[in-house]
This record gives C-alpha cells, sequence and structure tokens, in this order.
C-alpha cells in the first residue's frame, strides 16, 4: 500500500465515519457516580456470609476435634 | 488558583478519606464533560460514553494513591478512560452495533465525493468494526478523530511510533477486508 493509497483509505474511512459532532455533555453525570460508588461499596460490605461461613466452619473443625467419632457420621450424611 | 488545584491533586493522591472524597467530587465536576468527549470520540454513542465516563471515575478512584500529581490530571485521566473504553470494546461485538447506528447516517448520499458510494461507506464502517480493537481505537482517534498522534500515543499509552504502525496496519486490513468484498476504495 503506497502512501496514495493510504491517503484514499483515510478519506474512505472519514466518509464511513465522520468525526463525532456535538460532543456536550447533557448532563451532570455525578448522582450516577455516586450511586456506582454507594454500589461498590455495598457489594465490598456484602452480607455477613463470609463471617458466618467461617464461623460454621471452624465450629464444624472443634466438633471435629473433640468428637473424632461423629467425623464417619458427618460425612455418611454430607 | 494554582496553589489551590495542585492542593486538591495532593489531597486525592494522599489525604484523609474525607479529604479524597471531597478531590475526588471537584475533580469529577472539573474534568467529566472532557473524559466524556474523549470516550465518546472512541466509542461514538452518547449512553455508553457516560456510562463509561463512570467507570472511568471509577477506576480513577480505586487508583488515586497511585497518581502523580506533578504530572497532572488530565493525562491521567485520558490514560484510565481510553482503558476503559478499549476493554469495553474487547468485550462488546461493535461492529454490531456500528451497523444498526451508523447505517443511516452511512447510507446517505456523499455529496462531497459521490465516488465513495453508499455501498463503500457501509462496507468500510462494518470492516471497520471487525478490525482488532487496539487497531481501531488509533485509527478512531488518529484518523477520523483527528486528534495529534502524540495525544493518541499518551492515551493508549505507547510511543508515537507505535501509533503510526498501529494506523497503518488498521488501513492495511480494513483495505484487504474490503478487497475480500469485491470493493477497491
Amino acid at each position: 500500500m503506497n502512501a496514495h493509497d493510504d491517503e484514499r483509505m483515510k478519506e474512505v474511512l472519514r466518509r464511513a465515519l465522520p468525526p463525532v459532532e456535538g460532543d456536550e455533555l447533557g448532563r451532570d453525570l455525578w448522582p450516577a457516580m455516586l450511586r456506582r460508588m454507594d454500589a461498590e461499596s455495598g457489594a465490598a460490605q456484602s452480607p455477613g456470609w463470609a463471617w458466618f461461613d467461617a464461623a460454621l466452619l471452624a465450629g464444624m473443625v472443634a466438633f471435629g476435634v473433640f468428637v473424632p467419632a461423629a467425623i464417619p457420621v458427618l460425612l455418611f450424611y454430607l | 488558583m494554582q496553589n489551590e488545584a495542585s492542593d486538591v491533586l495532593s489531597q486525592f493522591r494522599q489525604g484523609s478519606p474525607e479529604a479524597v472524597e471531597a478531590a475526588f467530587e471537584t475533580l469529577f465536576r472539573l474534568h467529566q464533560r472532557a473524559v466524556y468527549g474523549w470516550i465518546l470520540r472512541i466509542v461514538r454513542n452518547p449512553a455508553t460514553a457516560e456510562e463509561l465516563t463512570v467507570e472511568a471515575f471509577w477506576r480513577m478512584h480505586q487508583a488515586h494513591a497511585r497518581f502523580e500529581p506533578s504530572q497532572g490530571f488530565e493525562g491521567w485521566a485520558r490514560r484510565i478512560a481510553t482503558r476503559a473504553a478499549l476493554d469495553w470494546m474487547r468485550a462488546r461485538h461493535v461492529e454490531r452495533e456500528l451497523t444498526t447506528e451508523m447505517l443511516a447516517e452511512v447510507a446517505a448520499p456523499s455529496v462531497t465525493d459521490p465516488a465513495i458510494t453508499a455501498e463503500i461507506r457501509l462496507k468500510t464502517a462494518l470492516a471497520f468494526g471487525r478490525l482488532p480493537p487496539k487497531l481501531r481505537i488509533a485509527a478512531t482517534l488518529a484518523v477520523i478523530e483527528g486528534q495529534p498522534q502524540k495525544d493518541v500515543a499518551a492515551a493508549l499509552g505507547i510511543s508515537i511510533a507505535a501509533v503510526k504502525v498501529r494506523v497503518f496496519r488498521a488501513l492495511r486490513l480494513l483495505r484487504k477486508d474490503l478487497e475480500r468484498e469485491g470493493l477497491t476504495p
């Protein structure tokens, strides 16, 4: 592709997809930004499931340590 | 005024959590239009540009500790906005949006160059949408939008030479794609 072809291709491209006109923002996006930040902070502090799961797991481990005979029974019912 | 602006940037970088939030709001209000305009040039859809402006500012908020005040906010914001737009382009099939949104505009007769028919313009738009996003974004900014190559390079985090290579590759692929369609632009 020579320089002339290159320029021609650029021209065709500009005709097919003209530059964007009117790039004025129609509204203030700060309220949308606040909603996004609230949503992300809500997701970060997601319900206490992680804490609850850890406590449940710790309880199961403690139960297994103190009553090892119960492990086969627990495994049977899992 | 200058001190005030540099104060906001410093607060954004390493202020207390409250100071960071206040500085972020100030910077958002100051730069949202510029960031939106830049993203709009890339994605060419106002609703998507709004969505990505919020996404870009969210990324800036998350990365505030890595912001370097001495290098200014605009360039940093533009780089993050470009990255957000590029990620969006990679995740979506833009060629489909090009066909639906630009069909009417592209199909209108060209008054400046009748040799560039509506068919050529439509197929060019479609072929352009099929280019790899990193080539498409470089060609969009440098060729279609006529942005200075140094600005495009800074926004993409690459050298000016790399911008030229990407534009060249984009045009070559576009031409080959059109030739496969039986068109010689």
